[in-house]
């Protein structure tokens, strides 16, 4: 009795996130769901069939294909940042100062990050105009900024420090014990790499992969700034569908896409949180 | 368990610098073939750095090692054919522990049968065989030791390197563990580095103890000659318990307590203090004696009682429990000194 009252006493505190928690993930999340297999009251499956369309598939796969190369790129970037972050002195102003310029950026999107480009090089961006009249390249070509490969250039912007970030205490969980030990076992630099840091830091680093994965198939904000013809990606084609003056009552489908979202996310969360508890249990 | 015979060690002269701090200041030693030596002494005196010199895993500033006479100065870690032990935490966690002992013999390209063959012999030989298919986090810290022994033998290392494997270990498993490490490499005969900061350690475990102080190597030699000949005031302060008694030597014979007892080479001549060992000071009831038994402290077998002397300084004398039974807080006792040679400084 005691027991319980201490667990209710402890609890208390966690209230308002579990508030929170239903108010603005449980109860929307089943919203979506509902809205994507109702319609009026009726139960059917419509809209749901409504995402094999060439359109919804499409976007599909481009959302899949910037998340998937902004994630291996910012992976692979971030990794190699957070490397050198590790190999500098803890105290280190480079350190400090990269660190902490990660930790903003790793936020920096939107509008803002959109602008930015744009202004850099986008028709009349600075870059643009310095290449254009220096050097007669035409920076801006098509208008690719604003298209699905403009888009992995400018979310590789916010997912190398977000990479940076993840991977970093994976990287410092690395114990130099380890190290020495294989090297007085007989190893080399290579051998100890692929086979005893590689394997450490492999959970952690497919893990931080997934994140990025999801942390990009769900931007929005940077996206509809920039892109204002079409509907390249899943979240941009939602917009549409709940926005649309054109065609009206393709609100319905704006769930079904969101409901699809939301189960490619959550599959991608399970594998990280998979792979992050594998790893943690190694690098604490 | 190994037909391999020790070889000799040689650190020569050597010198750490680090900044401005010298890390290891001229230090020199000689292990013999098969051979345990410990270095002892407190935080910072350079045994750590003794020991990651002679695994290669830092560079002297100047000196040179050699082992089996051949020079390895220069030689990179990874060819110098030493097994490491260290403080904790050296096991890889994503391997088991037949794979962590095997891994050295992986990287010499040893087939799979017989490195799992060398690699069973090891666990076996540190008693570990039924946690072969387990991983690091699911022993104990003194079982996570074990494994790092067996890992650190199975390449059959020229020198065992043993840095302070103990010391993030519980005080019972300490002891186990001292006492397995000492057998285990009897049976291997493998020539053994051993730094510990812990004095028990050193002297139960190995056959010459090293004192070192500030970079140095203050002395050398077998426990007990360490404990009872020390021939620095460093050594004798570190190694074992003393009482700072006054004292004066004349012709080689020290007076202390009114009792004249022989003085270790490197003694002062004339007026000076005594390194008294507790277990060499004597108790005699005596209502007419000058100093005062203050307190007695039972430990087991040996109990330690302290005498307060007229000038107000405390003596320890460590007697035999079934002796200092006889003593209790405020009996007047004579203070006498018995056995063994005193260094006085």
């Amino acid at each position: 009795m005691t027991a319980t009252r201490g667990s209710v006493r402890n609890a208390l505190p966690l209230v308002p996130f579990f508030v929170f928690l239903v108010i603005f993930l449980i109860i929307p999340t089943l919203t979506v769901i509902n809205g994507s297999v109702s319609t009026n009251g009726t139960y059917n499956l419509d809209k749901i069939r409504a995402l094999g369309d060439s359109a919804a598939l499409g976007a599909l796969g481009k959302s899949v294909l910037l998340s998937a190369v902004t994630a291996v790129i910012g992976a692979v970037l971030g990794a190699v940042l957070s490397w050198l972050i590790v190999s500098s002195a803890p105290t280190s102003v480079f350190r400090r100062v990269v660190t902490s310029i990660c930790s903003v950026l790793a936020q920096f999107g939107g509008v803002a990050l959109a602008f930015a480009f744009i202004a850099t090089i986008g028709y009349s961006g600075v870059l643009t105009n310095w290449f254009r009249t220096s050097s007669g390249i035409d920076l801006y070509g098509t208008g690719w900024l604003y298209s699905v490969t403009g888009l992995m250039l400018v979310y590789t912007y916010f997912q190398i420090p977000l990479m940076v970030i993840v991977f970093l205490p994976a990287l410092e969980g690395l114990r130099v014990q380890w190290r020495e030990a294989a090297v007085s076992l007989g190893a080399t630099s290579r051998q100890y790499w692929t086979q005893v840091a590689g394997p450490l830091l492999a959970p952690a680093f497919l893990g931080a992969t997934l994140l990025l994965f999801a942390n990009s198939f769900a931007a929005y904000a940077t996206a509809a700034a920039l892109v204002s013809q079409g509907n390249p990606i899943l979240p941009l084609m939602i917009r549409t569908a709940m926005t649309s003056e054109v065609v009206l009552g393709q609100a319905g489908f704006a769930y079904a896409l969101a409901f699809e979202m939301i189960i490619v996310v959550a599959i991608i969360m399970v594998g990280y949180g998979l792979l992050v508890r594998r790893t943690s249990r190694w690098l604490r | 368990m190994s037909d391999r015979q020790g070889v000799s060690v040689d650190l020569n002269n050597l010198t750490r610098v680090y900044g401005s701090m010298r890390a290891l200041d001229g230090f020199t030693l000689q292990i013999e073939p098969g051979e345990m030596v410990a270095l002892l002494g407190p935080s910072g005196c350079g045994k750590t750095t003794a020991l990651r010199i002679l695994a290669g895993l830092d560079e002297p500033t100047s000196g040179s090692v050699s082992v089996a006479g051949k020079d390895l100065t220069s030689v990179p870690a990874n060819k110098r054919d030493m097994g490491m032990v260290f403080q904790a935490y050296s096991l890889f966690p994503h391997m088991t522990v037949r794979d962590n002992v095997a891994f050295g013999l992986k990287l010499r390209g040893v087939d799979t049968a017989k490195r799992r063959a060398r690699a069973d012999a090891m666990l076996e030989l540190v008693g570990l065989a039924v946690h072969a298919d387990k991983y690091a986090h699911q022993l104990s810290g003194g079982q996570q030791q074990r494994v790092a022994l067996a890992r650190a033998l199975a390449i059959e290392p020229s020198v065992l390197l043993l840095d302070e494997p103990l010391s993030a270990l519980d005080a019972k498993v300490r002891v186990q563990l001292r006492d397995e490490i000492r057998r285990v490499q009897l049976e291997v005969g493998t020539t053994t580095l051993f730094v510990t900061h812990d004095q028990e350690e050193a002297l139960a475990v190995a056959d010459r103890v090293g004192v070192m102080s500030q970079g140095k190597l203050e002395q050398l030699a077998p426990p007990a000659v360490l404990y009872a000949e020390p021939a620095t005031p460093f050594v004798a302060e570190f190694v074992g318990l003393n009482n700072k008694i006054p004292a004066a030597v004349v012709n080689g014979q020290a007076e202390v307590f009114g009792v004249r007892v022989p003085a270790l080479a490197g003694s002062v001549e004339g007026a000076g203090t005594a390194m008294v060992r507790p277990e060499t000071v004597t108790l005699t009831a005596d209502e007419h004696g000058t100093a005062t038994v203050a307190s007695v402290a039972f430990l087991g077998p040996i109990s330690r009682v302290h005498v307060t002397q007229p000038d107000g300084s405390i003596v320890t004398a460590q007697l035999a429990s079934s002796t200092a039974r006889a003593f209790a807080v405020g009996d007047r006792v004579r203070l006498g000194v018995e056995g063994a040679a005193l260094l006085v400084v």
